[in-house]
């Protein structure tokens, strides 16, 4: 059983216990993707699965034999950032630095859902097509939690990269 | 969190003879579960991963929609057919949680997640019914400003945190189980328990069942439905309280209306009594707070909770005057 | 005493205000010239170089790219990760353990209780030394006795987390239990207690403000409660540590680096030097980053079970073992003439704390400089309840103090139909209203009247409840905020300047702490500046305790600390440099006070020309590098004058008439914070200090089960933080009016801004309603 991180195959944990979570911090000895809560109440911990975001901390690590995990530490290229990346530093998305991770991940996510045209609970228009305003978007963003108070600066990065396609 | 073995089953039939076993729980989602199990309020040797079961949306022949259990949040929310013909379901899906939840829960899941009761939750330092039958109950003095104000016990004042299931309660739905006595199907309303005296019996299931399939009748023709969900903050916050609506109008005479509440009972609350005074009236907002007071006529607040029957009065008016008028969607 | 040995005194202390009493009678006498900081910092002078500037943050790559390792991402070979029992009774004894089944359980290494736990020292408590940053001095697994409900009564160690996690789970501890306080109304009933904080009492009184304001003309008196908050950083409090020897290694997450360090080597009995501690990044700290049981206990269990150890809290250990801040019950009575001036302003109330503790919440601090009052009465008293230490949580005081008395404030103004922002200029003193020292900076009128501009004051409905927009209530609220600039004593800086070829590179070493603050990157903007080099050839070290001196991120103060000590690193680098540069120098001659730092070298300030690079007199003196340690001078320029930040804070709310929610649609903040050094990372600093306040208005509550003295709602899911969509775009702008008596003209701008937030989304709540809701949160059940 084996699982795939940032293209990498790498093997699954033997205790069925290890949430993903754990599984890339203690196992991989991937620690960007952070440790808020543990129990799905602040969205540090979220990864992208086959594309998708989900929360590492309330998922064990065998449920993913095969499967593609993307990580903060996959996101960059041999050209550099992100563009995201780099737009989260331009507008100072963060300050601690502990939630980012987690945001950026989620913000990557949430771009393709809203291209696939996954409504949210402020979408009027259940049946249109998703345009990503300032609203849509913090309420997209609602499940990664920042402390700092980021808020401004985060969907301004988004706004920038995802939106208005302006690489950083 | 206990050991456990893990299996990953790959059909019904083998989730339902490795879930037989004494001890095993069905593994959807984990959003729930794998909290519980770290928390030790949960502890399965046996988990049986029922995520790579169907997960398909299918059209019935009586223009319904058949879902299946392993079917995620996010799916069931964005499907074209839910969003056109059930925004209630949509809407109120997308009001839970948040997005990388519903990327992770399934329906089945959904249907089975637990209470958010802080004293259900505090394993070592709280008594709680529900986690330790007999223990006592520290909520019902307590913190309850998210417990419940119909149908609890003096065993258990706790709610049922879901929206979707809101919805469901709304829709009329039925839920199909597989289990070592066959299958069966059991009407949304009838899924979820009051607490009584066995508060720790979320769900009338029994052990080893499995629910495979979620199934929605088709609406009236004309039929508007709408959920509104109201919280401590503006998204990612479990429902003080919420209103699923089902409206169905002849002019401007209620034909048929369909109520639940959230976070006011330890289930989906089906508001039958407010249901009755509504039909064949008119819509106005005293008409439904009447309706609303019949509803809560037996309402038994807490310390915390006593706002909960006028919120919920002043809710449902709001969103069955916007329904009545078509505003909302 | 001479000044100059109370100076001395006072850079011994760690904290001003103990020293402030013996100080104050002498130093208001001294000319300006004798205090450090008198004559204004040269750099403010400064307008063209970097500081003011937008700098993209020093460290945003590494947070950005998961490469920033925080305290739980560092290993040790053989590793072995911590779990915690935790206590389910407030007060009492450990009866019994059963850890017979934790011991047997797969891959556990050590079960630790008071019976095995090595004896260790007392945790030294905040003000018994200088460097003490403890929460309480209680024993730490030494005796088995019970001082609250959540207390760490068991330490299992295993191969794995989820081994660690489940042995716990395994153990079994019983109590007896012994009466206990844990309601506010048995702790009032047993009798309250002047507050001390600092050293002083939490007392100022002018005239008889009782006696005035029962003369006044127009009077408002009121009750405002504000509830128990925890920090809530997003990065659970962890250490990863080591014995190596007899070395004790700490990769721990704090914002008092270099303490930590030394009181950990007094409990362990250790020379401060076989501490090493280091925190490079912090995930949030917001004051709770400090030093709680949680590090003793790995590092005892560390020591016990001869491995490395990880303790990284859960969220709940995070509730039940880092305090938070404590209860409040305030009163807030002014007396005022028709014209609103204020005849008497009482500033009254309770917190609490428990037997153990040293920090009753002062919430009087910032009514002590706001207004001018002919007679004022400032007084905080403290209940004792057996809980969790309470501790610092940012801007302690203010941030509640101010939800009454801005919010008293605009009842005033409301009963005497006078426009709130017009009725607090009206207020404005002349002078510090209790010690009467001058104001060193103070623009407050300006930054209210440029804000109120900006936000469209003038459009505000002048009746409450007045305005709607389909099922919403809007309206408009202000509120005043307000900080001390602080300095604390200890801080040193060593710069080296290294030759590398024809360049040269500035090493600035500062034992402070980053929590995301900016600090590193403003430190290097002015390291920069003052050295004339770029800020490319700048490198900044911290949050480690092997570095000179003692800084400590709090109370906004660690910007000056700083600045102050690459001020006399700075002076004394330029005095090393002209020694080597001698007579064949074009600098030859001039002292230290001669030269000025410019382009990579030192000039003649009366003659430019004459300039010599760093490079050429390292080189000629045939040094490959050169290095000093200096500690800033003695913080007394506070006790000469009266130093504060000050915000003007304008909310526009929203209120739904159907089902009471809250939603914040506009806010700005405008600022006198002196000169903002770094526009990028100050503007994130304010918009964080608002946000958190954002959710103390109408979120945030640790509820504490009155029963047992437990949190009920430990958790990130049950304790609400605003999210995203509960955030507005806020608006922000500031003076930028240096103030002359501090380093750079800067001051700390971590805690000013959440102070006066609560009061402005409550006086809008009311502008919007008609509702006056004077109980924290306003959630929305108080609104229906």
């Amino acid at each position: 059983m084996s699982l795939f991180v940032n293209g990498a195959q790498v093997p699954a944990p033997t205790d069925p216990r290890v949430s993903l979570l754990d599984h890339l911090r203690e196992g991989l000895h991937l620690t960007g993707t952070k440790k808020g809560c543990n129990q799905g109440a602040c969205g540090a911990c979220t990864v992208l699965v086959d594309g998708e975001r989900i929360l590492s901390c309330l998922a064990l690590a065998v449920q993913f034999d095969g499967r593609q995990i993307t990580t903060i530490e996959g996101l960059a290229s041999e050209e550099g950032l992100h563009p995201l990346q780099a737009a989260f530093i331009e507008h100072d998305g963060f300050q601690c630095g502990y939630c980012t991770p987690g945001q950026i991940c989620s913000a990557i996510g949430m771009a393709a859902e809203a291209q696939r045209g996954v409504p949210s609970h402020v979408t009027d228009d259940l049946g249109g097509t998703i345009t990503l305003t300032r609203e849509e978007i913090q309420e997209r963003m609602s499940g990664n939690l920042c402390r700092c108070g980021a808020h401004n600066g985060i969907v301004e990065a988004i706004q920038a990269v995802l939106v208005e396609g302006v690489p950083a | 969190m206990n050991p456990f073995q893990y299996a990953r089953a790959d059909d019904a039939a083998d989730a339902l003879r490795r879930g037989a076993i004494s001890g095993a729980a069905y593994l959807g989602g984990g959003t729930n579960l794998v909290d519980l199990m770290r928390e030790t309020i949960a502890r399965p040797d046996q988990l049986i991963d029922v995520t790579g079961l169907p997960a398909t949306i299918a059209e019935t022949d009586d223009g319904g929609l058949l879902i299946d259990a392993a079917v995620r949040n996010t799916a069931l929310a964005e499907h074209p057919a839910v969003r056109m013909r059930y925004p209630v379901l949509s809407r109120a899906i997308l009001a839970g949680a948040s997005a990388q939840i519903r990327n992770m829960a399934t329906v089945g899941g959904n249907l089975l997640q637990r209470t958010r009761c802080t004293y259900f939750y505090d394993a070592e330092g709280a008594r709680c019914n529900k986690r330790t039958p007999g223990s006592g109950c520290d909520a019902r003095e307590g913190f309850n400003r998210i417990h419940a104000v119909l149908g609890a016990s003096d065993a258990c004042v706790a709610t049922h945190p879901s929206d979707m299931c809101v919805a469901l309660a709304a829709l009329d739905a039925t839920v199909h189980v597989d289990g070592a006595e066959g299958q069966r199907t059991i009407p949304f309303a009838d899924l979820h328990r009051l607490p009584g005296d066995q508060p720790d019996r979320d769900t009338v299931l029994r052990d080893g069942e499995l629910i495979t399939a979620i199934a929605l009748p088709a609406l009236p023709t004309g039929a508007r439905s709408a959920y509104r969900k109201v919280r401590d903050r503006a998204s990612y916050a479990f429902a003080l309280v919420s209103v699923a609506a089902v409206l169905q109008l002849e002019g401007d005479r209620v034909v048929d209306v369909r109520i639940a509440f959230g976070g006011v009972a330890h289930k989906p609350w089906r508001a039958t009594k407010a249901e009755a005074a509504l039909r064949g009236q008119t819509i106005t907002q005293q008409v439904v707070l009447d309706a609303a007071a019949a509803e809560f006529a037996e309402a038994r607040p807490l310390r915390d909770n006593a706002f909960k029957p006028a919120l919920v009065a002043r809710t449902l008016a709001a969103v069955l005057t916007d329904l009545a008028r078509g505003e909302a969607a | 005493m001479s000044v100059f040995d109370a100076a001395k005194q006072a850079a011994q202390g760690l904290v001003q205000g103990v020293v402030q009493g013996a100080m104050e009678k002498l130093v208001p006498l001294a000319p300006d010239s004798w205090i450090p900081g008198g004559v204004p910092d040269p750099l403010i002078a400064r307008k063209h170089g970097l500081i003011g500037k937008p700098v993209s943050r020093l460290d945003g790559v590494h947070k950005v790219s998961g490469t920033a390792a925080f305290a739980a991402e560092y290993r040790f070979d053989g590793m072995v990760y911590a779990a915690l029992v935790y206590s389910t009774i407030p007060k009492g004894r450990i009866a019994a353990i059963d850890s017979a089944q934790a011991e047997a359980a797969p891959g556990v290494v050590l079960v630790m209780t008071h019976h095995n736990a090595p004896r260790l020292n007392p945790m030294p408590m905040f003000g018994s030394s200088p460097s003490a940053v403890g929460a309480t001095d209680l024993p730490i697994m030494q005796d088995g006795v019970i001082h609250w409900n959540g207390q760490p009564v068991v330490c299992v160690l295993a191969e794995t987390q989820e081994q660690a996690d489940h042995a716990a789970s395994l153990v079994h501890v019983t109590f007896d239990e012994t009466p206990a306080v844990t309601s506010l109304a048995e702790a009032q009933a047993n009798g309250v207690e002047q507050g001390q904080f600092m050293g002083a009492p939490l007392l100022d009184e002018v005239g008889d403000a009782e006696a005035a304001f029962a003369a006044a003309p127009h009077r408002v008196d009121q009750t405002y409660r504000t509830p128990r908050h925890n920090h809530n950083p997003i990065e659970p409090h962890a250490a990863t540590l080591a014995w190596i020897g007899d070395r004790l290694v700490i990769h721990d997450a704090s914002q008092m680096v270099t303490q930590q360090a030394q009181n950990m080597a007094q409990i362990f009995g250790l020379d401060p030097e076989q501490v090493h501690l280091t925190s490079p990044y912090v995930g949030g700290g917001f004051g709770s980053k400090g030093l709680w049981n949680h590090q003793v206990i790995g590092a005892a269990a560390a020591k016990l079970a001869g491995r490395p150890v990880r303790i990284a809290l859960s969220r709940e250990g995070v509730y039940r073992v880092v305090g938070g801040r404590a209860i409040t019950q305030q009163r807030v009575a002014i007396g005022a003439k028709a014209d609103g001036t204020f005849d008497a302003l009482i500033h009254t109330g309770l917190s609490t704390m428990p037997p153990h503790g040293t920090m009753p919440e002062p919430f009087i601090l910032g009514s002590q400089a706001m207004y001018g009052a002919d007679t004022m009465l400032l007084k905080v008293e403290v209940g004792r309840m057996d809980t969790l230490a309470n501790t610092f949580m940012r801007a302690p005081g203010e941030a509640v103090g101010t939800f009454a008395l801005e919010s008293a404030i605009d009842e005033l103004a409301d009963s005497l139909g006078i426009d709130p922002v017009e009725l607090r200029i009206r207020n404005e003193p002349e002078k510090d209203p209790i010690k009467g020292t001058p104001f060193s900076s103070r623009h407050i009128v300006e930054a209210w009247r440029t804000g109120a501009d900006r936000f469209g004051w003038a459009d505000r409905p002048e009746t409450p409840g007045s305005r709607r927009d389909g099922e919403w209530h809007v309206g408009m609220g202000c509120a005043m905020g307000t900080y001390p600039y602080y300095r604390m004593p200890g801080a040193e800086a060593r710069i080296t300047l290294t030759r590398e070829g024809d360049t040269v590179r500035a090493k600035v070493e500062i034992a402070a702490a980053e929590m995301g603050m900016g600090t590193a990157t403003t430190t290097a903007i002015v390291a920069a500046e003052r050295l004339g080099l770029p800020l490319e050839q700048v490198d900044i070290a911290y949050g480690d305790s092997a570095i000179p001196g003692a800084i400590m991120a709090g109370g906004s103060q660690q910007t000056a600390a700083i600045g102050a000590a690459v001020i006399a690193a700075h002076n004394a680098l330029v005095e090393e440099l002209l020694k080597l540069a001698g007579n064949d120098s074009p600098l030859s001659g001039a002292s230290a006070d001669e030269v000025g730092s410019e382009a990579g070298g030192l000039a003649r300030l009366d003659n430019p020309d004459a300039k010599e690079t760093y490079v050429s007199i390292l080189a000629r003196a045939q040094r490959g590098d050169l290095s000093v340690t200096k500690a800033g001078s003695a913080p007394l320029e506070t006790m000469h004058w009266s130093m504060h930040s000050y915000s003007a804070l304008f909310c526009e709310v929203r209120v739904n008439a159907v089902t009471g929610e809250v939603r914040v649609s506009r806010f700005l903040g405008s600022f006198d914070c002196g000169r903002i050094l770094n526009p990028k990372t100050a503007l994130s600093q304010f918009r964080g200090g608002i946000i958190m306040g954002l959710g103390m208005a109408l979120m945030e509550e640790t509820q504490l089960d009155e029963r047992n003295g437990r949190i009920a709602n430990a958790s990130m899911a049950e304790y609400h933080l605003p999210v995203h969509l509960d955030v507005p775009e806020i608006d922000v702008i500031w003076t930028d009016i240096p103030d002359p008596h501090a380093p750079m003209g800067a001051h700390g701008i971590g805690e000013i801004g959440i102070t006066g937030v609560a009061a402005a989304v409550a006086n809008a709540i009311y502008n919007a309603t008609g509702k006056r809701i004077r109980d924290l949160p306003i959630t929305l059940d108080k609104l229906l």
